[in-house]
């Protein structure tokens, strides 16, 4: 089946609330895995590659979970495929740079999907919106399982999950959410933040660009150490860690309210005169504004604006579905134009922005 | 909330969540205190730890010379260079040269968590007990009740009898064995 009829449309990927939606926009886990008996994908010469891959795609196509799902060697699908699937965050650059002898694995909603042979022979991933750390390690923790009537996973009893990198070793398990945190960037609180949950043992990092300058002030929180820890410890501190966040990132908005407002009320009018009217705009700058319309809809300053419309927006705006949206090849420059009357067509009719005086 | 220092009643605008002793404490301080403890300079944090990971991969001690796993041909200064290894027979190969690296990257250097059903009956029940039990003994001696209490449940895991599922999984058809092994 063609990748790009099988894709949802970012409409239906965009309508998906969870809890703490303010703050958390997804929970994520991935698990790294290989099978006995054969060199990791980065030792393996190409045959054996592509070897493995047959020999481990139809067990995986053939999970329950993965009914109706999309199952592919990477060899045919096109450059414009695999940055969709990129921009998704359905596989990672470095698997997109791959071809014989790598696959992919997709479940029908896109919420689970496995890439065969990016540095192990199974990435996994699993995805909940808000969040749902522990909702989605249970997911995830039940399609493993599944796998093992089909495939032996390279196990040491001392070192847990054989993987190609030592920092992976153990559980295998990395669990990360992405967290929108524009309070703690306007209130320059961010750095502080990001170091004090470095400091807890976990990785934190801009999800498009390091530090303050985190494009759409987003940021993904995950776990660093993965032998010596249970999966359900290190799921628990994750989640904890989060929740401390989302305290600081709303105490960052209440004082934002309380001691400059009028500062916060002309980041968010601009944001909405920019993207309502502009007739080139840049991806990095859709993505800083929308972010900022997105706070002023969770601060219910919008009344005809939903999170839905601005994280299709988001999606729509990045590089490759902006050319899947216009249905050709664009320049730098083109999709500059593309990506203005895109927003201009969806914000400029927006009623109700109430901006108190 | 009022800034944790003695004798300080400002408004505490920076806080901070510390691992002392293996307790969660949370430290609210004001903007001043903040900068008296080197909390707003950046490199009074070990921002370093983030990179251990990374740093920590090319220091694989050199050991007795130069290993060579025999299942896939990987050599240590192939590990140096890629920092990822070959085949899973090369942890064994390169255990010696890898132990400090790992006690430097993880929590600990024994798996706990998820192990794949069919080896739990295999596992080393013995030997894994025996561990457990040192570390309980010790988390006691240190008055650590909180690990104590941790690897208590991780021990009452272990008395579950082997032929058991440790947590309740999806039914499954018994002609599902048969197909193990795949069909390329
Ligand atoms: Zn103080
Ligand atoms: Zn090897």
């Amino acid at each position: 089946m063609e990748l790009r009829k099988f894709l949802s449309s970012t409409t239906d990927l965009s309508t998906c609330e969870g809890p703490q939606d303010h703050v958390v926009l997804s929970s994520r886990v991935r698990l790294a895995r290989n099978v006995t008996g054969r060199p990791f994908p980065g030792r393996a010469k190409k045959a054996s590659r592509v070897e493995t891959c047959q020999f481990i795609q139809p067990a995986i196509a053939a999970a329950s979970l993965m009914r109706g799902g999309f199952s592919e060697s990477m060899e045919p699908l096109q450059a414009l495929d695999k940055q969709l699937l990129v921009e998704r965050h359905l596989i990672s650059r470095e698997h997109a740079a791959k071809g014989a002898g790598s696959g992919l694995v997709l479940s029908k909603d896109e919420t689970l999907s496995v890439m065969i042979n990016e540095e192990d022979h199974l990435r996994m991933q699993a995805l909940l919106p808000g969040l749902q750390v522990k909702q989605v390690w249970k997911k995830m923790d039940k399609f493993d399982t599944s796998l093992e009537k089909k495939l032996d996973f390279a196990f040491d009893a001392q070192l847990g999950y054989l993987t190609a990198c030592p920092t992976n070793l153990g559980t295998g398990i990395r669990v990360s959410a992405m967290l929108h945190l524009p309070g703690l960037v306007l209130t320059d609180q961010v750095n502080q933040i990001v170091q004090a949950v470095t400091k807890l043992g976990h990785a934190v990092r801009g999800l498009y660009g390091e530090g303050t300058e985190a494009l759409g002030h987003l940021f993904q929180v995950s776990n660093q150490m993965t032998l010596g820890e249970s999966e359900a410890d290190i799921i628990e501190r994750i989640h904890k860690v989060v929740l401390q966040v989302i305290e600081h990132e709303e105490n960052a908005r209440q004082t934002l309210l309380r001691t400059k407002a009028k500062e916060l009320y002309n980041h968010i009018g601009r944001a909405y005169g920019t993207l309502a009217h502009a007739h080139i705009v840049s991806s990095k700058e859709t993505m800083n504004q929308l972010s900022l319309l997105r706070l002023g809809v969770k601060l219910e300053l919008f009344k005809g604006l939903t999170t839905p419309m601005l994280d299709e927006l988001f999606l729509l705006s990045q590089p490759a579905h902006m050319q899947e949206l216009v249905g050709e090849k664009l320049s730098g420059e083109e999709r500059d134009l593309h990506r203005a009357d895109l927003l201009r067509k969806h914000l400029g009719k927006v009623k109700g922005l109430k901006l108190p005086e | 909330m009022q800034c944790c220092q003695p004798d300080c009643e400002n408004e505490a605008t920076v806080h901070l969540t510390e691992i002392v002793d293996g307790q969660m404490k949370k430290i609210d301080l004001c903007e001043e205190c903040a900068k008296e403890q080197g909390v707003t300079d950046p490199k009074g944090f070990a921002l370093a730890d983030l990179l251990l990971g990374l740093g920590a991969a090319s220091e694989m001690e050199s050991g007795s010379g130069e290993l060579e796993c025999p299942a896939c041909g990987f050599a240590q200064a192939d590990f140096k260079k890629s920092g990822r290894l070959g085949c899973s027979d090369c942890y064994a190969t390169f255990a010696e040269p890898l132990e400090g690296m790992l006690k430097q990257m993880h929590k600990g250097t024994q798996h706990v968590g998820k192990v794949p059903k069919a080896l739990r009956q295999e596992m080393d029940f013995t030997k894994h007990r025996q561990q457990l039990e040192k570390q309980l003994s010790k988390a006691i001696e240190t008055e650590d009740y909180e690990q104590a209490a941790l690897v208590r449940d991780q021990l009452r895991g272990l008395d579950v009898p082997p032929e058991e599922p440790v947590e309740p999984l999806e039914p499954k058809p018994k002609s599902a064995k048969s197909v193990k092994g795949g069909e390329a």
